[in-house]
């Protein structure tokens, strides 16, 4: 009873914030519900057994992308107001199709039968404490090429975001470690033999 | 009416997935909502993943939802780092104005 209500309260609140990111006027609020809606659904995770999943939920998307987006807004100086003007007229065709599309999907979980599905229920969220690792020992066995691709994706999305920000601006001093770790003494000291009474024709 | 069925999750990931999708015809200009609507349409998906994982008693379906996060949460920081790229160069994050990549 208590999982039915906690259903029914993550995902009204979870439609609700949804709705609300895409309509608030301000981004940043838009950011801000997007992080709510994220732990919502980290919330039913949790009610479906998947507690990993839901920890690695709210870690990812609200404490790296959601921070993300959050930084992005803030940083650019965008006229926000200008951006909206214009935008209504696309939305009696945005309706259309959204409806078509939950009414097709909706259509299609109604005839599809999951006979063997609805047979057993959920997993009881308590007997399945070790969840995290169950997924672990698939995940470092049956999973394990697509494991390391995903890794490769990350490492190339870094390098690819580190290229495509990085900006060297001219005129600014920076140490240049590799100028200085390669330069020989030869290359800056020179030793002149004086003789006496003599001096030195050029410094 | 008193029990959740798998049905029960499948509506509110379509529900939702439905919501991303409108939410990308709202705001057609402004690119940020549109990389939050694709992030909310990716969480309708790994509701679905989840929740199939769970009635299905398959944990393929959670490994799955890690993979997406990590695909989504690349996709998030390339995004945006063009986005303040092209913000640098433009002055501006209106999607009509990005058409200097003509192929």
């Amino acid at each position: 009873m208590i999982g039915v209500f906690a259903f029914y309260l993550f995902s009204f609140v979870l439609l609700t914030s949804a709705i609300f990111v895409i309509s608030a006027r301000n981004p940043v609020y838009s950011v801000l519900f997007l992080i709510l809606a994220f732990f919502n659904a980290a919330g039913l995770f949790v009610l479906l057994g998947a507690e990993f999943v839901a920890m690695i939920l709210v870690i990812v998307y609200v404490g790296a992308v959601a921070v993300l987006f959050l930084f992005v807004v803030m940083m650019l100086d965008i006229n926000f107001s200008e951006l909206r003007k214009g935008c209504m007229e696309y939305v009696p065709l945005g309706l259309i199709l959204g409806g078509v599309l939950l009414a097709e999907l909706i259509t299609l979980y109604r005839a599809w039968p999951p006979a063997a599905i609805d047979e057993g229920a959920s997993i009881d969220p308590v007997a399945s404490v070790d969840n995290t690792r169950a997924l672990g020992s698939i995940l470092y066995t049956d999973y394990v090429f697509p494991f390391q691709v995903s890794g490769l994706i990350l490492l190339v999305a870094m390098i690819g975001a580190i290229v495509l920000t990085l900006r060297v601006r001219p005129g600014v001093l920076r140490q240049k470690v590799g100028a200085q770790v390669s330069r020989k003494t030869s290359d800056i000291l020179k030793v002149e033999h004086v003789s006496s009474g003599k001096g030195v024709d050029h410094v | 009416m008193f029990e959740i069925s798998l049905f029960h999750y499948l509506t509110l990931a379509a529900i939702l997935f439905t919501v991303g999708v409108f939410g990308i015809f709202l705001n057609r200009k402004n690119v940020i909502i549109i990389l939050m609507s694709i992030e909310l349409m990716l969480l309708a998906v790994n509701i679905n993943f989840v929740a199939f994982s769970s009635f299905l008693h398959d944990l393929g379906g959670q490994v799955f939802t890690m993979f997406i996060l990590t695909v989504a949460a690349a996709e998030a920081a390339i995004g945006l780092a063009i986005l303040v790229t092209f913000f640098r160069n433009k002055g501006s994050i209106a999607v009509e104005d990005i058409s200097s990549l003509k192929g």
